[in-house]
Parts: structure tokens; C-alpha cells; sequence
């Protein structure tokens, strides 16, 4: 239907119609004591240390919905290119698509180069994008990766500040998490001490955090490869249900069954060279 | 980095429109098209970053064109709007959608993926304007 307010087609990105149609909603909610849903966050504990091979990332996999857990197997290491992943803590839709245009910008980048991105550039590509909205996308990552010139652990904020460190610890659960790696940290460990290092730093940050909490998801990442060891180390509180309480298969009669072939006769063939020079 | 540069080139950016109202023809409010005018929906954007979006590109560009004029003098900027300008023009009637094909590749935008791409895709918008309306506006009768 052609509408005849309509003068210019819209301008893609962000539209920002709704806002003051959310702000007066808002406010009759508050009036009738209801409250407008929350977004799904990842309070959560991630933390990263780099080690003598190679980067080690590790994550808890609980996501909240106020003070629901909306997600108990909740995926928080996301893949940015072979060679780097990333932890995000925050608004779980952030993360997750903040991390999707980043690797999408990277695989371009790549095949345009032929060459495997680095690290930095990666950072200063979310730095730029969570700069320019100032805040208003609340994803705090941890970014690491082995490229050409070492290994590299970074962290960006959500208003795009970005720190170059070790070890590292973000989310609801990192002071937790920071008081075990700032005990036990030594540079240039093993890969087997760093995977126990970060294990132990992220059961603390479940242990000690509302916000935290279910399994460990562990990602090793090395020049030779990646290991993602999804869980590392399942929670011990697993709900003991009484019974199964999935539908059997043939829970549901059938009535009747009418099967109609349906029958395509070719009408027209063509056939088109190739040519494959 | 040299700031007391950075700020003569930022006085130049865009200034701070807001969402004047919609004038229509004789200059004043039109009702018909735009609503009845409020005058608290149209001194203040109600999100922080509207306005900051909406002049995203054009600061951007200011920014980079005085940048290059700086480091290599007037014809660099003069050459690369005049390249602006004439794939600006390559496009189809207002109310069809248009690649910006040569655009995009000039600015680069053919090798990067940001929001624009992904959310509001006018191709996929569920309104379409009427085609006489929309050639009017753009040709300034209306």
C-alpha cells in the first residue's frame, strides 16, 4: 500500500521512532506497578590469561533475565576468526551481535588480504564501533588471540576503552575471579597450570556471584589451533528430575493418513555451456 | 595528536539541527503530512545518540576531508567530493531501490559490515511511498 505521508525512504540503521513512545509506556507502567520486561544479561564471570603457548579463555554459562536465569547452558566464548575468540560479558544480544559484525568485518578483511587478521585490529575495530555509541551497547569483552607477533589478551569496555594486560577478569563475578588470578598468576606458565589457573578463577567468580554460576566452558587458544572444551567441568547441582517428562512417541493417535503424489512432467530443457577457462 | 587542530576542523561539523518542525509549503507546520506539532517532541531528541547518528557520516567525512587537505593540500579533498558528487547522481527514481553501487565502493563501505547493513534495510521496509509524492518532494515542488 503506497503511503502518501511517506516523502524519502527511510534511513537504515538505528531508528529512533519508539523512544518517546517507550519513555511514556515506561511511566504508566511504574503507575500501575508492573514493571517492563528486562533484557536478557550475562552476569557473569569471564576471565583469560595468557601463558608461555598460547592464550586460555574460560567462562561460566549462566544467563539472567532480572532475577531469573534465563540460560543454564548459555555459550559465552564466541568465535571471531581461527586464530581468536572472545568472552563477553553484559546484554547477552550485545555481545553476541557485537562479536557477529566483528568476525563478519574480519572474514572480509581476510579474504581481501589473504592474510589472518591480528589482534589490535580487531580491538580498535570494537573500540571505534562501542565509541561511537557511546555506552549505549553494554558489551564489556575479552578479546584473545595468537597471531604473528605473539600472544595477546585485550579487554574492551562498553564505552571503548581498551587495556592491554596478562590476565584478566570481567563481569559480575570479577573481583572473585581477580583476587584468585592476582594470587596464582606467574608469567610464562604452562598450558596445563593455566587451564587449572582459570578453571579455579571462574569457580571462584560462580561461587561467589549471584550472577554466575552452572558449567565452565574452557577455550585454549595456540598457534597450532584451537580447542574449545565445552564443558570443561559440568556443576556438581544438577536438577534431579523424578520422571521423564518428554511426550513418548506415539503419544499422539493418528486418525486418518491420505497420501497425494504429486507428479512434475519435465516441460522445457535447456542446457548452458560453462565455461570454466 | 595535535588538538588545537582537531578543534578548528570539529567547528566546522554539522551543527545541531533538532527536530526542527515540518514545514510545508507558505513556511508554516503541515498538518496534513506530518501530524499535529508538540512543541516538547521537537526541541529535544528523546534518545542520546538520535542526533549523534543521524550526522554520524557527514562529521566523519569533515574530519577526514580536512585531515587530507592538511597533509596533502586542496586538491586531494576538491578531487575525491567531485568523485562524490558525480557517483551521488548515479541512482534510480526516489521511490525505487538503488544500489549506491559506485558510492559504497568509494567510501569503502563495500568491505565493511556495520548496522546500516543489517537493521532497516530499506529494501525491506513495510512501507512504500507513492511515487508521485516522493518525485515531487525530491525535486523540490512540494
Amino acid at each position: 500500500m503506497a503511503l502518501s505521508n511517506v516523502v524519502e525512504t527511510p534511513a537504515s540503521g538505528f531508528n529512533f521512532e519508539n523512544v518517546s513512545r517507550n519513555v511514556a509506556l515506561e511511566g504508566l507502567l511504574e503507575g500501575g506497578h508492573t514493571k517492563a520486561p528486562k533484557p536478557m544479561k550475562t552476569g557473569t564471570t569471564i576471565a583469560g590469561v595468557v601463558c608461555k603457548d598460547g592464550v586460555v579463555l574460560g567462562a561460566d554459562t549462566r544467563a539472567t533475565s532480572g532475577e531469573v536465569v534465563a540460560d543454564k547452558m548459555c555459550a559465552k566464548i564466541h568465535y571471531i576468526s581461527p586464530n581468536m575468540y572472545c568472552c563477553g560479558a553484559g546484554t547477552a544480544a550485545d555481545t553476541e551481535k557485537t562479536t557477529d559484525l566483528l568476525s563478519s568485518n574480519l572474514t572480509i578483511f581476510s579474504m581481501n588480504s589473504g592474510r589472518n587478521p591480528r589482534v589490535v585490529m580487531a580491538v580498535n575495530i570494537l573500540q571505534d564501533m562501542l565509541f561511537r555509541y557511546r555506552g549505549q551497547i553494554g558489551a564489556s569483552l575479552i578479546l584473545g588471540g595468537v597471531d604473528c607477533t605473539g600472544n595477546h589478551l585485550y579487554t574492551v569496555g562498553p564505552y571503548g576503552s581498551i587495556d592491554n594486560v596478562p590476565y584478566l577478569a570481567m563481569g559480575s563475578g570479577d573481583l572473585a575471579a581477580l583476587g584468585i588470578l592476582e594470587d596464582r598468576f606467574k608469567p610464562n606458565m604452562e598450558l596445563e597450570e593455566a587451564k587449572q589457573l582459570v578453571r579455579d578463577a571462574i569457580h571462584s567468580g560462580i561461587m561467589s556471584d549471584l550472577g554466575s554460576g552452572n558449567n565452565i566452558d574452557i577455550c585454549v587458544i595456540t598457534k597450532q589451533g584451537v580447542d574449545y572444551i565445552r564443558p570443561y567441568q559440568e556443576s556438581e547441582y544438577k536438577d534431579k528430575r523424578q520422571r521423564r517428562y518428554k511426550y513418548r512417541p506415539g503419544t499422539t493417535s493418528i486418525l486418518t493418513e491420505k497420501i497425494v503424489p504429486l507428479e512434475l512432467e519435465v516441460v522445457q530443457e535447456t542446457v548452458q555451456r560453462m565455461d570454466t577457462a | 595528536m595535535n588538538t588545537r587542530g582537531l578543534r578548528s576542523q570539529l567547528k566546522d561539523s554539522v551543527p545541531v539541527t533538532g527536530m526542527g518542525p515540518q514545514v510545508g509549503a507558505y513556511g508554516v507546520q503541515d498538518t496534513l503530512r506530518s501530524g499535529f506539532s508538540s512543541v516538547k517532541n521537537e526541541l529535544l531528541p528523546s534518545h542520546a545518540l538520535e542526533l549523534s547518528e543521524k550526522n554520524f557520516q557527514l562529521n566523519q567525512d569533515k574530519i577526514n576531508f580536512s585531515n587530507l587537505r592538511n597533509i596533502q593540500g586542496l586538491h586531494a579533498p576538491l578531487k575525491l567530493q567531485m568523485e562524490y558528487r558525480a557517483a551521488r547522481q548515479i541512482q534510480r527514481l526516489p521511490f525505487l531501490q538503488s544500489s549506491h553501487l559506485a558510492l559504497d565502493t568509494l567510501k569503502g563501505n563495500d568491505e565493511s559490515i556495520s548496522f546500516e547493513d543489517i537493521l532497516n534495510d530499506p529494501a525491506q521496509s513495510e512501507m512504500m511511498g507513492e511515487p508521485h509524492v516522493m518525485v515531487e518532494y525530491k525535486l523540490g515542488m512540494m
